[in-house]
């Protein structure tokens, strides 16, 4: 048998034939139950449209007021900058960097890169060039971006200082908390095999 | 040629002399280096995975000692400093009544970093060993620490926002403390051990045919 007919589980290895999935069902490997296809339709629309929104929501909370915290008649603004710069100060400024790259750049990176990739594909278009390594990277930087953690980040820490001052909620975080809801609405849209697959054969095409 | 889904035997692609693709499923022959398909980097199923594990597994709790005995942030209200622990910051949490939040921080710095440790070091393990739990249960374990290793950093976070917010000159400053980094380094040392087991190897230990 071609091994191009073939789908190896990325979980457990047990080879399978890859047959055409019906829209709508979900196909599974047979030992592990790792889904092996999912195609949905207006899959990729659904998450190109969600991707440009998280990288609209991202540049939003970048730039709009964050935080204002008041007592005692002084007041502080913080920016979602501010929070990335905490530990400029000494030998910890490395973790600013690594903050700076968790919370901002490396969402960004990653919405990015699921756009460049996707769009084409819901637009019917042949790949954009480069497009399984942007799409790769895309998939290597998904455990890094954490702009969802940051916002119950900023949760916890709103709880901890409520009791000794007032704060005030500017638009960045309320972009960062749609975020979190964009967030979890695209990782569950997207069915990496699926992706890989449609990018194989648009390429053919 | 048995057929593939024919249950209860099943045919994986190093049996076959193939290499599968973890990155996108694609079967590729046996010596390849990188996927036709998607240009991946192509390892076999193999239990030299398993020192990266066990390397990154250490370097992850190494770090985690110094986020436990260092403080964590450091708060001064008029003139008066005080160190806030890892531990100490939930107990004052705590102690404040915020029960829900103190569980939360106790959760994502003590409970999830803990059973992190375990879950990978079992997992690492039971790929050698015969394991009590069955395979089934073992992926699903890999694949809750995959998912939920991350939210660990949280607690970088806050202290992070609160660092940047409370700065009222005299009245109350807060400034960050070396733990915040070893706990930084903690969680992505563990994320990066959990990211280099390969779950294929969990079938294998039926089999031991990689050792």
């Amino acid at each position: 048998m071609d091994p191009e007919q073939l789908i190896a589980c990325p979980a457990c290895d047990v080879l399978h034939r890859d047959q055409e999935v019906a829209k709508h069902t979900v196909a599974r490997c047979a030992r592990c139950g790792t889904v092996l296809a999912a195609p949905k339709s207006g899959a990729m629309t659904r998450i190109a449209m969600l991707s440009l929104t998280a990288l609209i929501l991202l540049a939003a909370a970048a730039g709009f007021p964050f935080l204002e915290l008041q007592a005692q008649g002084l007041s502080h603004r913080a920016s979602v900058l501010d929070a990335v710069l905490a530990f400029s100060r000494g030998p910890m400024a490395p973790l600013s960097l690594a903050t700076g790259l968790l919370i901002v750049l490396l969402p960004a990176a990653r919405y990015g890169a699921l756009v460049y990739t996707l769009a084409p594909m819901a637009l019917g278009w042949h790949p954009a060039p480069h497009a399984a390594a942007v799409y790769r990277w895309a998939e290597r930087l998904k455990p890094w971006a954490m702009a969802e953690i940051f916002i119950i980040g900023v949760a916890v820490a709103l709880v901890k200082v409520s009791g000794l001052a007032r704060v005030g909620l500017g638009p960045a975080f309320w972009a960062f908390a749609a975020l979190l809801v964009v967030t979890i609405l695209t990782d569950s849209s997207i069915c990496r095999l699926t992706v890989w697959k449609t990018l194989k054969t648009r390429r053919g095409s | 040629m048995e057929n593939p889904e024919d249950p209860p035997r099943f045919l994986t692609a190093a049996e076959a002399g193939l290499t599968g693709c973890r990155t996108c499923g694609a079967v590729n022959p046996g010596g390849a280096q990188t996927c036709y398909s998607c240009r991946s980097a192509l390892t076999p199923p193999s239990a030299y995975s398993l020192q990266r594990v066990w390397a990154w597994l250490a370097a992850g709790l190494i770090a985690y000692v110094p986020a436990n005995i260092y403080p964590m942030l450091r708060t001064t209200t008029f003139g008066r400093a005080s160190e806030n622990t890892l531990v100490g910051g939930i107990a004052e949490l705590f102690s404040h009544g915020s029960y829900g939040v103190a569980f939360i921080v106790f959760f994502a710095s003590i409970v999830i970093p803990v059973a992190k440790f375990l879950a990978i070091g079992y997992l690492a393990v039971s790929v050698r060993r015969p394991a009590t739990l069955g395979s089934h249960d073992r992926l699903v374990l890999y694949e809750v620490v995959e998912f939920i290793g991350r939210w660990s950093m949280i607690d970088v976070f806050v202290v992070a926002i609160l660092t940047a917010l409370v700065q009222l000159d005299f009245a109350a400053a807060v400034t960050p403390g070396i733990a915040a980094v070893s706990f930084a380094l903690s969680v992505a040392f563990t994320m990066l051990a959990a990211q280099s087991f390969d779950p294929r190897l969990i079938w294998n230990a039926e089999k031991r045919e990689y050792e």
